[in-house]
């Protein structure tokens, strides 16, 4: 699959996701089954870097979700 | 007299043991904050302290925490090195309502100059809470307590000023942290700075950008003592080690035995032990029974011996390691959080430490990685994918041969078993052969 397809359909499934808005990495895996986990994680992060996808992390684990989508940096001092 | 906001009558008693107390320290700061006596403009709440002090003593009457887990925050093109930090009592405690964490990585060795402990301390003094961790357990700088809008100032002159990077942290390579090696230590097997600095250099990418299923880390210890402790803490451990004799000076040994030199190079002088006693003391605390001594010469049976470093330890003027030196890796050791704590499994008995480490990087560490990032579950650490798959997988992505050193003991657990095309004829039998020398 090329870059930029790949790119569409990992913004679609996240799209699509009811409920969570963070996902570990291995999730994106399983969006792109024919590609291998080191194609992904390079895709995953360079989408980071184009403010498409952005990072959570708690110190110990990362999350990946949708820039903008679920609590943002301003309100995460904020109950829901 | 500068005054506190908050009583904190609980994590007062802290400062009555007799050891050091971090709560002194952050009244210290406090203090030092509050009279600002080299003028310093904070960027940050200036009265942080004081509200850090309030919620840990709030979390004391409570018996629960008031900080939040994680965070979005970070630095542009970084997925590490920044943890949010949010305290779920904002209002009571304004100056630490935002109090996230940066992880510095760590010069290499922990060698630090007074200029550049100065320009650190000044930098967090004033777009942070001036509070340190030297160090976190993973090796870092810990910075903790700043608030969003400083994490890239800080970030920029830590790296355009102080020529200083962030470290790891979530699901990436963490910060690779090793011992003061062949630089101070006569111990040490292989340049542990080097090859610290190199792979930190080679594998930035899995350092500040999540790449795995959870965390991973490098330590680089010269030599068996472990003094990292590699072999508890880190999912590749390298360990110095030598394939050739112990270097022995006899003449050395009779001054030891003579009381001429002292052992363990004068260290628990304190008490009065008693003559040194080599039979005892050396002979019989070693661990494979591989030394003898007649009275005038010392004998090390080489096969036997493994590495343990006792006798060196005590007797370092006498005894040195072999000329033959290189590492052992060891995989897989983890605190307890999914599963128990286990310390690393011996791959590798040896194998040489030397530029560029071709050797290390293709034949372990990046086969390890490729399975682990295929097969390892979310939070799943390297030691857990092993017990879940076996060592024998291990051996298949790295193409290691199996060892008597990779079983706890002989015929108890053989968990490397053969596959039908290694066997001669493979597992298929004439069974009317079979019968004709075996009743049903």
């Amino acid at each position: 699959m090329d870059e930029e397809a790949a790119k569409k359909l990992i913004v679609e499934t996240l799209q699509k996701k009811k409920g969570k808005s963070k996902f570990y990495l291995k999730d994106f895996y399983k969006m792109l089954p024919d590609e291998k986990p080191r194609t992904v994680k390079n895709l995953v992060n360079k989408m980071v870097g184009e403010e498409t996808l952005e990072y959570w992390s708690s110190g110990s684990t990362t999350l990946i979700g949708l820039k903008g989508v679920g609590k943002q940096a301003g309100a995460e001092d904020e109950e829901d | 007299m500068v005054e506190f906001r908050h009583k904190t009558p609980l994590i007062d008693q802290l400062e009555t043991g007799p050891w050091t107390s971090f709560v002194s320290d952050i009244k210290r700061e406090h203090e030092s904050r509050m009279e600002n006596p080299k003028g310093i403009d904070f960027q940050f709440n200036q009265d942080c302290c004081d509200d850090l002090l309030g919620v840990l003593e709030l979390s004391y009457e409570h018996g629960r925490t008031h900080w939040k887990h994680g965070g979005i925050v970070g630095v542009f093109g970084y997925g590490g090195g920044v943890i949010g930090r949010y305290c779920d009592q904002p209002e009571m405690f304004p100056g630490v309502a935002h109090f996230h964490t940066m992880r510095v990585n760590q010069p290499m060795g922990h060698f630090y100059s007074t200029k550049y402990l100065e320009q650190i301390m000044d930098l967090w003094e004033r777009r942070g809470s001036g509070l340190t961790n030297m160090h976190g357990a993973t090796g870092d700088i810990i910075f903790l307590g700043t608030s969003t809008p400083q994490l890239e100032e800080v970030f920029y002159e830590l790296t355009h000023n102080i020529k200083q990077d962030l470290g790891g942290s979530g699901s990436n390579l963490r910060t690779p942290s090793d011992c003061m090696g062949q630089s101070m230590c006569e111990f040490a097997c292989y340049d542990t700075q080097e090859i610290c600095y190199q792979l930190t250099m080679e594998y930035q990418d899995e350092l500040h950008r999540p790449a795995f299923p959870y965390k991973f880390k490098f330590k680089f210890d010269g030599c068996p003592n472990c003094c990292v402790a590699s072999i508890a803490r880190s999912d590749i451990s390298f360990i110095g080690t030598w394939r050739d004799d112990i270097r022995i000076d006899q003449e050395a040994v009779k001054a030891y035995v003579g009381g001429e030199l002292k052992p363990n190079a004068g260290a628990h002088a304190g008490r009065d032990w008693g003559p040194f006693d080599i039979q005892k003391e050396v002979i019989g605390l070693c661990p494979t029974q591989c030394m003898s001594w007649d009275g005038s010469k010392l004998e090390i049976n080489t096969p036997e011996c493994t590495r343990c470093m006792h006798c060196i330890n005590v007797m370092p003027r006498a005894l040195r390691i072999g000329l033959d030196t290189g590492c052992s890796l060891l995989l897989g050791a983890k605190s307890p959080i999914l599963d128990g704590a286990q310390m690393a499994t011996l791959v590798v008995p040896f194998i040489k430490v030397e530029p560029p480490y071709d050797e290390i990087k293709e034949t372990v560490i990046e086969p390890i990685w490729d399975w682990w990032m295929e097969e390892g579950k979310n939070r799943e650490r390297l030691g857990e994918l092993i017990k879940r798959q076996g060592m024998q997988k291990v051996l298949e992505v790295t193409g290691f041969k199996a060892i008597p050193q990779m079983i706890q003991e002989p015929r108890s657990n053989p968990y490397v078993f053969w596959k039908e095309d290694e066997v001669p004829g493979g597992f298929k039998r004439d069974i009317n052969e079979f019968r004709k020398y075996h009743q049903r």
